[in-house]
């Protein structure tokens, strides 16, 4: 019996048997015959739904209109009175209603980076047409990237402890600020007892959380709502960003985030992210899942190891998880159609980046973007976002410019959209770097 | 089809209140004393919780730099310091990108050289440095605005805590995946079980896992007196922490780390290694119920308990050890011991079961990593540490929970099992090495 069959038969049980069906680790997955290599093997899940909330908008039509409009989001923070700070831009979500989007009794208990996290994955269960109770709870779970948790919770009773003292803090702060607050409370929301999980890694944590939901898909369990979130908006918050030294502190919307530009000089925080339906893709089959925008083809992740706060020497790690996704998907760097880019925003990590695509992609003008030029970066709900963004370039064959990009640096050498663009889009590569060296690569793929 | 990779353990390193290494650790455990204590980083006065489990932790003779220690939060370094007894420990070569360790050989070298992950947990990251860095930037409260200017340099360096895992790719050349897991108070034994998969699955040869909290902190403090969590037993402070005992009345915050060197089981006896055990099996599972409550049958515990033991191919009748999750609150002794009796049937009542949270109080995410350190050492010396400051029987539990002292026991399969906020119910089976 070949791998393939035996993953597939065993896939099956476990839609056909639910709860009791094999599921676990180490030893229900056939080990790949060598690293990089595990694609051709091995289930590839599919992305049946998306949910975004997003300072583009919110829902899939309203967030992929406006960034093919090339909408620039980020403006002058509104949130509190940002005058004291180095930074006063922000990409924050308007017109975001929670009490419309989230039932009241969470609204009391978490913060707004879990609000925008169970916003977007009840737009996505609806995008997916799947309804979590008409399944065996254990069939679903949630793996979600984190990144610095409930902020506005955490600062209020920060605020309360330390002056009103320990009685006046929530009964709700121990499970409001921590990290795994927006899977639990989605968890519990649409009861979901699949092996549900939390990855930190910073800015490539949406991508994590996707490879985490293709190890839980491979051992057997049918369904996983994956991506990530994030909302760190408040004074404290930004303050903690401005100790980076990578934000940038300029007071135009357009001279703020800058992917790839020569005038890139930092990054602008935003708040948002997404949510995507992650399936078995027999379980999708079987269920009648009304679309498959593609499937999680291949992936891998490195980190530099260099130094913890500063930037890498050079980006040859990053090249390397893109070589081992691309293998991966059993793929060769030609059939790439489009790289979206982490665009970190900084002139060196660009130029790291732009080296590390030039060497995996040799000579050729692999088309490249960054739309999140106009959101700003969303730690792990950003990597979430691109790959919804990279899924709807295959759906509707478009690929968005580059957000906010006036002139591309000249020693960069790549070949950046500057305007939306029709293209054949089949397989798109999606790379997603963290503060400390993180660094993470994801293929998309058209559905056969 | 090819066999799946085996998991195996060659190295463990540990921070513990009462025992800052290994051996210390152990020797505490199986002593059978405790290290709860009335709580001495601030004055607890005000909290109806004043006890806690502090680990006498020296950084700088743990063997950390004078910049490792000023840029992290105390979490971070709890688990550096692990993590250097651990890597020691396992006789592997590992150390900082340039400096010639086993991974040196740079991504354009030889393809066969070993891809070293990190998979570490924590349920609070930096909060303790958050809070302190918190409190000077708002004034002690007073400005929501906070003044940016007295803000320290390695701010963002806390606010995300991917930092543990960038310090420990960083100090020990490990470019492979490398990530943290947060699953609140499961978060050490996922992050090890993510580890493992890493390595079944072909993604690492090498990981490095475990999990690090130091949560004593006001606000940790009054977050989990705000729901009565915490004992209010101050005025015994030794004897606070009473898993399974009837006059339990909450958890004894406590902080550390431990660290695990994986590997490849087959590559591991390759090259001769100490193996302690396996990683066999490994599940979790989410009660869908809340945040903080469980239900009194411990159906998704005993679910997670099932699956990882049938990925072990182990029975109830194998299991020489039980470490329970046994925090000492009220609902959790009674769910959990409901879960070994529903996963396990009558074979329950016959295996020995403990929770080392009597003696080191519960260190939130990092307890997974600890309680997993302490079941590889109980298989390495058929030895089941005991449960402390046990004395009366509660009717709702009703296994033998090795009250108060050590036993002698043959462990060659050993269950670790943790539940925690958000509703996650993790398990995993390890198996002695000869097994």
């Amino acid at each position: 019996m070949s791998a393939d069959t035996a993953v597939t038969a065993a896939a099956t049980a476990a839609v056909a048997t639910g709860p009791s069906s094999p599921a676990a680790l180490p030893g229900s997955v056939p080990a790949p015959a060598s690293r990089g290599e595990s694609g051709s093997g091995a289930v590839r899940p599919v992305v049946t739904g998306l949910g975004i909330v997003a300072p583009s908008g919110i829902g899939v039509e309203e967030y992929w209109s406006s960034t093919l409009r090339g909408e620039l989001r980020v403006a002058p923070i509104t949130r509190f009175d940002a005058s004291r700070y180095d930074a006063s831009l922000a990409g924050e979500i308007s017109g975001f209603d929670p009490e419309a989007q989230v039932d009241k009794r969470y609204l009391v208990q978490t913060d707004r980076w879990t609000w925008i996290a169970m916003a977007a994955s009840r737009l996505a269960l609806a995008d997916a047409a799947y309804d979590p109770a008409e399944h065996e709870p254990y069939e679903t779970a949630v793996v979600f990237g984190s990144g610095s948790g409930g902020n506005d919770f955490g600062q209020r009773e920060l605020s309360r402890l330390w002056t009103r003292g320990r009685t006046a803090v929530s009964v709700y702060q121990s499970i409001a600020w921590f990290y795994a607050a927006a899977t639990g409370q989605t968890s519990i929301r649409h009861g979901l007892k699949g092996p549900s999980g939390v990855v930190v890694s910073d800015g490539a944590g949406g991508l994590d959380s996707l490879a985490q939901a293709r190890r839980v898909i491979r051992r057997g369990t049918s369904t996983v709502l994956a991506g990530g979130a994030e909302s760190g908006l408040t004074p404290y918050a930004l303050t903690c960003h401005l100790s980076s030294g990578r934000v940038s502190t300029a007071t135009r919307a357009v001279d703020g985030y800058k992917p790839f530009d020569a005038r890139a000089g930092g990054y602008v925080p935003g708040e948002g992210g997404a949510t995507l339906i992650v399936e078995d893709p027999a379980a999708a089959a079987a269920r009648g899942a009304p679309r498959v925008y593609g499937e999680i083809a291949g992936y891998a992740a490195t980190h530099d190891a260099a130094h913890p706060t500063r930037p890498a020497p050079d980006g040859q790690w990053l090249a390397t998880a893109m070589r081992r996704a691309i293998a991966d998907a059993g793929l060769a760097p030609d059939d790439i159609d489009v790289v979206f880019a982490d665009g970190a925003g900084s002139l060196d990590l660009d130029a790291q980046e732009a080296a590390a695509i030039r060497a995996v992609f040799g000579g050729r003008p692999v088309p490249v973007t960054a739309p999140q030029g106009l959101v700003g970066r969303l730690c792990a709900g950003g990597s979430a976002l691109s790959v919804a963004s990279a899924l709807l370039s295959i759906r509707d064959g478009v690929l968005p410019a580059v957000g906010n990009l006036d002139t591309p640096h000249p020693d960069h050498g790549l070949n950046l959209v500057r305007e939306p663009s029709q293209a054949a889009v089949r397989t798109a590569l999606v790379n997603a770097r963290g503060y400390g060296g993180f660094n993470s690569s994801l293929v998309v793929r058209a559905a056969t | 089809m090819t066999a799946p990779r085996g998991v195996a353990v060659t190295g463990i390193g540990v921070v513990a209140p009462g025992g800052v290494n290994r051996k210390e650790f152990w020797t505490l455990l199986t002593d059978g004393r405790t290290a709860t204590r009335r709580l001495s980083f601030f004055d607890p006065a005000q909290f109806r919780s004043q006890v806690a489990a502090e680990c006498e932790f020296d950084p700088a003779a743990a063997g950390l730099g004078a910049r490792e220690i000023a840029r992290n939060d105390r979490f971070v370094q709890f688990a550096l310091a692990a993590a250097i007894e651990a890597v020691e420990d396992s006789g592997l070569d590992l150390r900082p990108t340039g400096s010639g360790g086993l991974t040196d050989t740079g991504p354009d070298g030889d393809p066969d050289a070993p891809v070293v992950g990190v998979s570490m947990g924590s349920a609070v990251g930096a909060t303790t440095r958050l809070e302190n860095e918190y409190v000077v930037v708002s004034d002690s409260g007073r400005h929501w605005e906070v003044d940016p200017h007295y803000a320290s340099a390695f701010l963002y360096h806390a606010l995300v805590p991917s930092c543990l895992a960038t310090e420990l790719a960083c100090r020990f050349g490990a470019h492979g995946p490398a990530s943290v897991v947060s699953t609140g108070c499961t978060s050490g034994i996922d992050a090890v079980g993510y580890g493992a998969q890493l390595i079944a699955d072909g993604e690492a040869d090498i990981v490095i896992a475990g999990a690090s909290d130091a949560p004593i902190s006001p606000i940790s403090m009054a977050c989990f007196d705000a729901i009565r969590a915490t004992t209010a037993r101050n005025d015994d402070p030794e004897h606070a922490s009473r898993p399974f005992d009837a006059s339990r009345d909450g958890f004894v915050m406590g902080e550390g780390s431990a660290v695990l060197v994986l590997e490849d089981a087959a590559a591991a006896r390759a090259r001769g290694a100490h193996i302690y055990c396996e990683v066999a099996g490994y599940a979790s599972r989410s009660n869908a119920f809340h945040m903080t409550g469980l239900r009194p049958d411990g159906v998704e515990m005993a679910e997670a308990i099932r699956v990882a033991m049938d990925a072990a191919r182990v029975g109830a009748h194998d299991i020489g050890y039980i470490n329970a999750h046994g925090s000492g609150t009220k609902q959790n002794d009674r769910h959990e011991t409901a879960a070994f009796k529903r996963s396990l049937g009558a074979t329950a009542y016959e295996i020995p079961v403990s929770s080392i949270k009597s003696m080191i109080g519960h260190s939130l995410g990092a307890i997974g990593s600890l309680e997993i350190a302490a079941c590889a050492l109980a298989i390495e010396n058929d030895v089941v540490p005991p449960t402390a400051n046990w004395s009366t029987r509660d009717p709702a539990c009703d296994l033998d929970y090795v009250p108060n002292v050590a036993r002698d026991h043959t462990v060659d399969v050993a269950l670790s099992v943790g539940s925690g906020f958000g509703g996650f119910q993790s398990a995993i089976v390890l198996t002695g090495p000869n097994r």
